[in-house]
């Protein structure tokens, strides 16, 4: 190797390196931040005391802010949303992928639009709505609305890992005597389950990360962690190491899922527009 | 005919589902013909003079602004940014293998959460920051409290979380690149800039141009970053239209009135889905005749 070429490997490498501090460091700092005692918040910055004192009020109830309950509601409302646009959109992406019916590109379009519609559009009538019919602060509610979130994605991914199969596979079940509804379940079905996988724990993340839904149309009881992490930077004293503690408990999941499905990321990413 | 009504059959559940969203939509748009706030609960009805007073105040077109400020900003630093570090990692040295991994882990918090982190970080007289920038004789920016620096720092956390994304979608793109053109320029000797200005961009256009919509429409309807980060401040400098539709229609609860603000957003976005989609199409169509796979 040319000493040319070496340089321009270590210049690579370094530049890299650069965009990884930058992308890494918030993370790290919030731990740093997450583990100050109150009273070395303000000063020795990155050297104290560590504690755990800070995940102790978090996770205690104190502050009269309910964090646990909050993070048992965003896996509630983040599963349901995930189950629920399963099962309606699994057939539908099933459908679209193996017919050529009349609409069928516009509709999906229609579903794909859901992704670029800005939020609030739709969350001002559904507070209205949901406050006459009692859904307002609901879980119900929650998983209604995050099917905005979760279906176009589900449809979206599963659509193009559907499209991958081969329709002979199911024809040559059928010609065995299957029904076409055993042709989908013991034939198309196994075959993009790691698809399925795949799509459902991204739709979970995106509905756990979601952030404006729960702030308009939850209160309380059907908050999720989203909106009560931000609950740690109120009040009169700012309580950093809290607040900082909130927010690594609250990317816990996402990130853990996120690591173990990233081989199969780019395609639900690009909502299919990109395959891996 | 069974066969022929079957996929509408398997459909219809999606699309009730997705109806519960429509109706609402059509709610809000009919709402917006109406005076309808907190302090008139029987509306009259005003026809379009919701939209009139949207297109003829100085806020909406301050709002305008700032949001494509910021759009075009975040979406060009992001696909500037992204498509470098799917370059460098591309040349898949050890380092770019083992940080490869980790390339997801900002794309994958919140952006509300990303923003409370940057917010702590970017603390005038306590963050890390300024503590950080003090020995070059920066210690006291006021990063979120003057009106460019907070749209720079709202643009920053979007980079943050965002920037990932193109370069995952572009590295997937370099990856997939027929290798023979390569070879080729290899062979004759060709420089590594006219390699990546004839070879490398034109091919890897499609796919970083998937990233770039969904980049570019997704700022247009920033909310949570810019909520979690400036609330719209200092004064009204980074106020977007989704924080002024949440303004008006929440905070001061004149409903109609806001939600014809994301009716307006809406009709933006959704114009330019439709022109950058055919515009995709095209280009696509063109890098599929530069190099059949």
């Amino acid at each position: 190797m040319t000493l040319r070429k070496r340089l321009s490997g270590w210049l690579a490498d370094a530049a890299l390196i650069v965009y990884f501090v930058f992308a890494l460091f918030p993370i790290a700092w919030m731990l740093i931040l997450s583990l100050k005692p109150t009273n070395e918040l303000f000063s020795t910055y990155f050297s104290f005391s560590p504690t755990l004192d800070g995940y102790r009020t978090v996770l205690g109830d104190s502050e009269g802010i309910p964090f646990v309950r909050f993070f048992v509601n965003s896996l509630v409302v983040s599963l349901g949303a995930v189950l629920l646009s399963l099962l309606v959109g699994l057939p539908a992406a099933y459908a679209s992928a193996r017919w050529r019916f009349r609409g069928s590109e516009n509709l999906m379009f229609t579903l794909l639009s859901f992704r670029f519609a800005p939020e609030l559009t739709v969350i001002i009538p559904l507070f209205v709505l949901y406050q006459k019919l009692g859904l307002f602060d609901t879980y119900v509610g929650m998983i209604w609305v995050l099917q905005l979130v979760t279906l176009p994605l589900i449809v979206w991914i599963m659509r193009s890992y559907f499209a991958d199969l081969t329709p002979e596979l199911e024809q040559a079940a059928l010609l065995d005597g299957y029904t076409r509804k055993q042709a989908f379940f013991r034939v198309a079905l196994p075959l993009v389950k790691p698809g399925v996988a795949a799509v459902s724990l991204l739709a979970f993340i995106f509905a756990w990360n979601n952030f404006v839904f729960p702030l308009i149309l939850t209160s309380n009881e059907a908050q999720t962690v989203t909106v009560g992490a931000l609950s740690f930077l109120g009040g009169d004293r700012p309580k950093y190491n809290l607040t900082a503690a909130a927010a690594l408990v609250s990317v816990v999941p996402p990130l853990l899922l996120a690591l173990t499905i990233q081989r199969y990321l780019v395609r639900g990413l690009s909502f299919g527009a990109v395959k891996s | 005919m069974r066969l022929a009504l079957r996929p509408y059959v398997l459909i219809v559940p999606a699309l009730l589902l997705t109806c519960g969203i429509l109706y609402p939509f059509g709610l809000g748009l009919y709402y917006t013909l109406f005076d309808f706030s907190a302090s008139k609960p029987q509306p009259d009805m005003v026809r379009f003079e919701n939209y009139q007073t949207v297109f003829t105040q100085d806020a909406f077109w301050n709002s305008a602004w700032v949001t494509v400020l910021y759009a075009v900003g975040a979406a060009a630093a992001e696909t500037f940014l992204g498509v470098a570090v799917a370059l460098l990692l591309h040349r898949s040295s050890i380092v770019g293998r083992v940080l490869e991994k980790i390339l997801i882990l900002p794309l994958m918090i919140a952006p509300v959460i990303a923003a409370i982190i940057w917010k702590l970080m970017l603390q005038p007289s306590v963050g890390v920051i300024n503590y950080l920038l003090k020995p070059v004789g920066l210690g006291d920016v006021q990063w979120t409290d003057t009106p460019t620096g907070a749209l720079l720092s709202s643009i920053a956390v979007d980079v943050w979380v965002y920037t990932p994304f193109v370069a995952i979608l572009a590295l997937a793109g370099l990856r997939s690149l027929p290798t023979s053109p390569f070879e080729a320029a290899a062979v004759d000797g060709a420089s590594w800039w006219y390699t990546f200005r004839r070879l490398t961009l034109p091919m890897l256009w499609p796919y970083v141009l998937v990233a770039v919509i969904f980049r570019f429409m997704d700022s247009l309807k920033v909310f949570d970053i810019i909520y979690a980060l400036t609330e719209g401040g200092p004064g009204d400098s980074t106020v977007v239209l989704q924080i002024r539709a949440y303004l008006e229609a929440i905070r001061f609860q004149r409903y109609s009135f806001g939600i014809s603000y994301t009716i307006v957003l809406w009709a933006v976005v959704y114009l330019a889905a439709m022109v950058l989609v055919r515009h995709l199409g095209k280009i696509q169509r063109k890098a599929a005749e530069v190099a059949p796979k």
